[in-house]
């Protein structure tokens, strides 16, 4: 075994290759697939989020209206902040599915063509 | 032998019995760093979860919210949605194109050695600071579960200490994985078991639950005080409270993702895709967790009493002393067990990433310009340097006592994952422009913006009274600086500010000439690390 850390079966290519894999159409589909998803996906969850602090800071006897018995706004909305998450998080895996699909394409694409040569 | 005891020496055991047999498996740097990279999904899941939730988190938090109701709530809230920040930003990224560290990462297009430098004395400061808050709250904790055994302080941190070192020097990330999975498993047991146990005191009727929490009394300074413990504000108060929440707030959501400990455990899978349903599993655990620490906390405030707590061992004891005031000494011992259990997991966790990144990016690829001399030696420094980590740990746990006030280590530990660690990652996974001045910058002002903060934070400067001795005084004796306990909501943007303008006033071409790689890798996979023992 040569003394270096690099692993042996890395795939690896010339730099004009990753900027050809960089600008195809297959590439730039992903990306875009993916921000229309993670940037709405994480403005979201920022504000939603965000908002508790700032409206139990700002807004105490606001988020103290009782709305069942002792339960008030302040406990309702800090629970709903999980299911918020888990919400985003099952549509993101959902989303990925498609990532997933076109990511695989472009590594094949990828892999074929080293074959070829 | 006390109970507690007994059960505490039942986990050592099988905790022990697996670090046997993953020292058969951990020769060779994937095995050992990544445990192969052939852990589940679900598995890691439930390791990120054991990975996350700290002996903070379950006696803390239960702790905080005994004492000061709702106000201990909006933690649990923070500690959850962190984790979209993981699943968005950097789980998947981080697997396609690193190897053991997130120092890997920036490596790529930028000069490895004076960012992984940089990344590696960050990755330390974070993980020491959380294990020394850890080991100093573990050795109380365990002196006083042990109470009646004749098991001192001292004897803990020790204990506590020698048993980390152990899983990591000879099990590796195989055996750390798994210590983590275990003990998750029992926290999530004991939580719902005690959960149904309050619900089941109050009748499973959750209006009988709440109208209980919407008085709740207690003593304060002789005085009788009934107080509806769903309220705002008994623990964050005008005129810098709000902007401490927020500030807090941003430190857990920005921080989580740069946690060194938790983004480890991504390297430990085969692929980016299941590092994505890693997160979901996490999620869905650290979730059900959360919601039920209203009914420890909410518990523990209506059935044990703030003024009962105070008088037998404090705030910290809430969730214990819940469990023995329901189903008595055995259930008391079980969940003293399972938070032995915790912070010896999470301190384990703790170590393994410290020392791989002192070994992969210190040791190899700092000093050694990243060629390994012989085969197996950056195993050989990752072992010895988890001994030696491990004993300035359990050294300084035991000068600093078990009075201490560490508390503001977690905090600080947050704060430089949020303000120096995060930029980094962010920028360099997304910015084509970004180079290595910006990450030396952005992380050498993320981590000093944090720690100056906190220097001057009430956390370390605040005048004591006089019966207040030793260790328990605060650092600095006067009005402190800076009014906010958590620096987040400053030292993020400064970080940021520092990346962003290092790399403005510099020039490096080969950076941006290899941002199209790192895109290409970090978002499709092509090229990434399989999984499998070489």
């Amino acid at each position: 075994m040569p003394p270096s850390t690099a692993a042996p079966e890395r795939f690896q290519a010339s730099q004009t290759e990753w900027d050809r894999i960089a600008e195809s159409k297959e590439f730039r589909d992903l990306m875009a697939t993916k921000k229309t998803f993670i940037v709405p996906a994480i403005v979201v969850f920022v504000v939603y989020y965000f908002a508790l602090p700032f409206l139990v800071g700002y807004a105490p006897s606001f988020m103290a209206t009782k709305v069942v018995g002792v339960v008030n706004l302040a406990y309702l909305f800090a629970l709903s902040q999980f299911f918020v998450a888990w919400l985003i998080a099952w549509l993101y895996v959902r989303a990925a599915d498609k990532f997933d699909t076109l990511s695989n394409d472009i590594i094949r694409q990828a892999d074929s063509g080293r074959k070829g040569k | 032998m006390s109970t507690p005891l007994v059960m505490f020496l039942g986990f050592i055991a099988v905790t022990l019995g697996i670090t046997y047999w993953a020292s058969k498996r951990s020769s060779g740097q994937s095995a050992y760093f990544a445990a192969s990279r052939q852990i589940k999904g679900w598995q890691n899941g439930i390791a990120v979860a054991g990975d996350y939730m700290s002996a903070a988190s379950f006696l803390g938090i239960a702790g905080i919210i005994a004492f000061q109701g709702y106000d201990g709530f909006m933690y649990s809230v923070g500690w959850l949605v962190a984790y979209l920040t993981v699943l968005l930003v950097v789980a998947e990224p981080l697997r396609n194109a690193g190897r053991y560290t997130m120092a890997d990462v920036l490596a790529y297009r930028l000069k490895p050695r004076p960012v992984r430098a940089m990344a590696s004395i960050s990755t330390l400061t974070v993980s020491t600071f959380y294990m020394i808050a850890q080991m100093v709250g573990a050795g109380a904790l365990v002196a006083l579960l042990l109470k009646g055994s004749g098991i001192s302080y001292r004897t803990a941190v020790i204990g506590v200490g020698l048993l980390m070192i152990v899983y990591v020097v000879f099990g590796g990330m195989l055996a750390t994985t798994w210590v983590q999975i275990i003990k998750a498993i029992l926290l999530m047991a004991g939580t719902i078991l005690l959960s149904l146990l309050v619900l089941g005191h109050f009748h499973f009727s959750f209006s009988e639950f709440f109208s209980a929490i919407g008085q709740v009394t207690y003593h304060d300074k002789g005085q009788v005080v009934v107080k509806d413990f769903l309220q705002p504000g008994l623990r964050f108060k005008p005129p810098y409270g709000a902007l401490d929440l927020m500030s807090l707030g941003m430190a857990l959501i920005f921080g989580t993702a740069g946690l060194p400990h938790i983004l480890v455990r991504f390297y430990t899978v085969p692929d980016a895709k299941t590092a994505r349903h890693s997160v979901v599993w996490a999620m869905a655990l650290i979730g059900s967790f959360y919601i039920m620490t209203t009914f420890l906390g909410f518990g523990a405030a209506t059935i044990v009493g703030r003024d009962f707590i105070s008088t037998h061992g404090g705030t910290n004891m809430s969730a214990p002393l819940l469990a023995q005031s329901l189903a008595g000494d055995i259930f008391f011992a079980f969940i003293s067990a399972i938070a032995f259990a915790t912070i010896l997991a999470v301190v384990a966790g703790l170590t393994i990433s410290a020392s791989t990144s002192f070994a992969h990016d210190f040791w190899t690829a700092v000093i050694h310009k990243g060629v390994e001399r012989k085969p197996g030696e950056e195993v050989l420094v990752a072992r010895v340097s988890a001994f030696v980590i491990g004993a300035v740990a359990i050294s300084i746990a035991i000068l600093l006592g078990p009075t201490a006030n560490v508390a503001f280590l977690v905090a600080l530990a947050f704060a430089v994952a949020a303000s120096a660690n995060l930029p980094v990652i962010v920028l360099s996974i997304y910015w084509r422009r970004f180079n290595t001045t910006g990450a030396v910058t952005g992380l050498a002002v993320g981590l000093l913006a944090s720690i100056g903060l906190i220097l001057v934070s009430p956390s370390l400067m605040a005048i004591d009274p006089p019966t207040v001795t030793g260790t328990a005084r605060h650092l600095i004796q006067a009005k402190a600086l800076f009014p906010l306990e958590n620096p987040g909501i400053l030292s993020i943007p400064l970080g940021f500010a520092g990346a962003i303008l290092g790399t403005l006033l510099s020039h490096e071409p080969s950076s941006e000439h290899k941002f199209n790689e790192l895109l290409v890798r970090s978002n499709t996979g092509l090229g990434a690390e399989k999984a499998g023992a070489h």
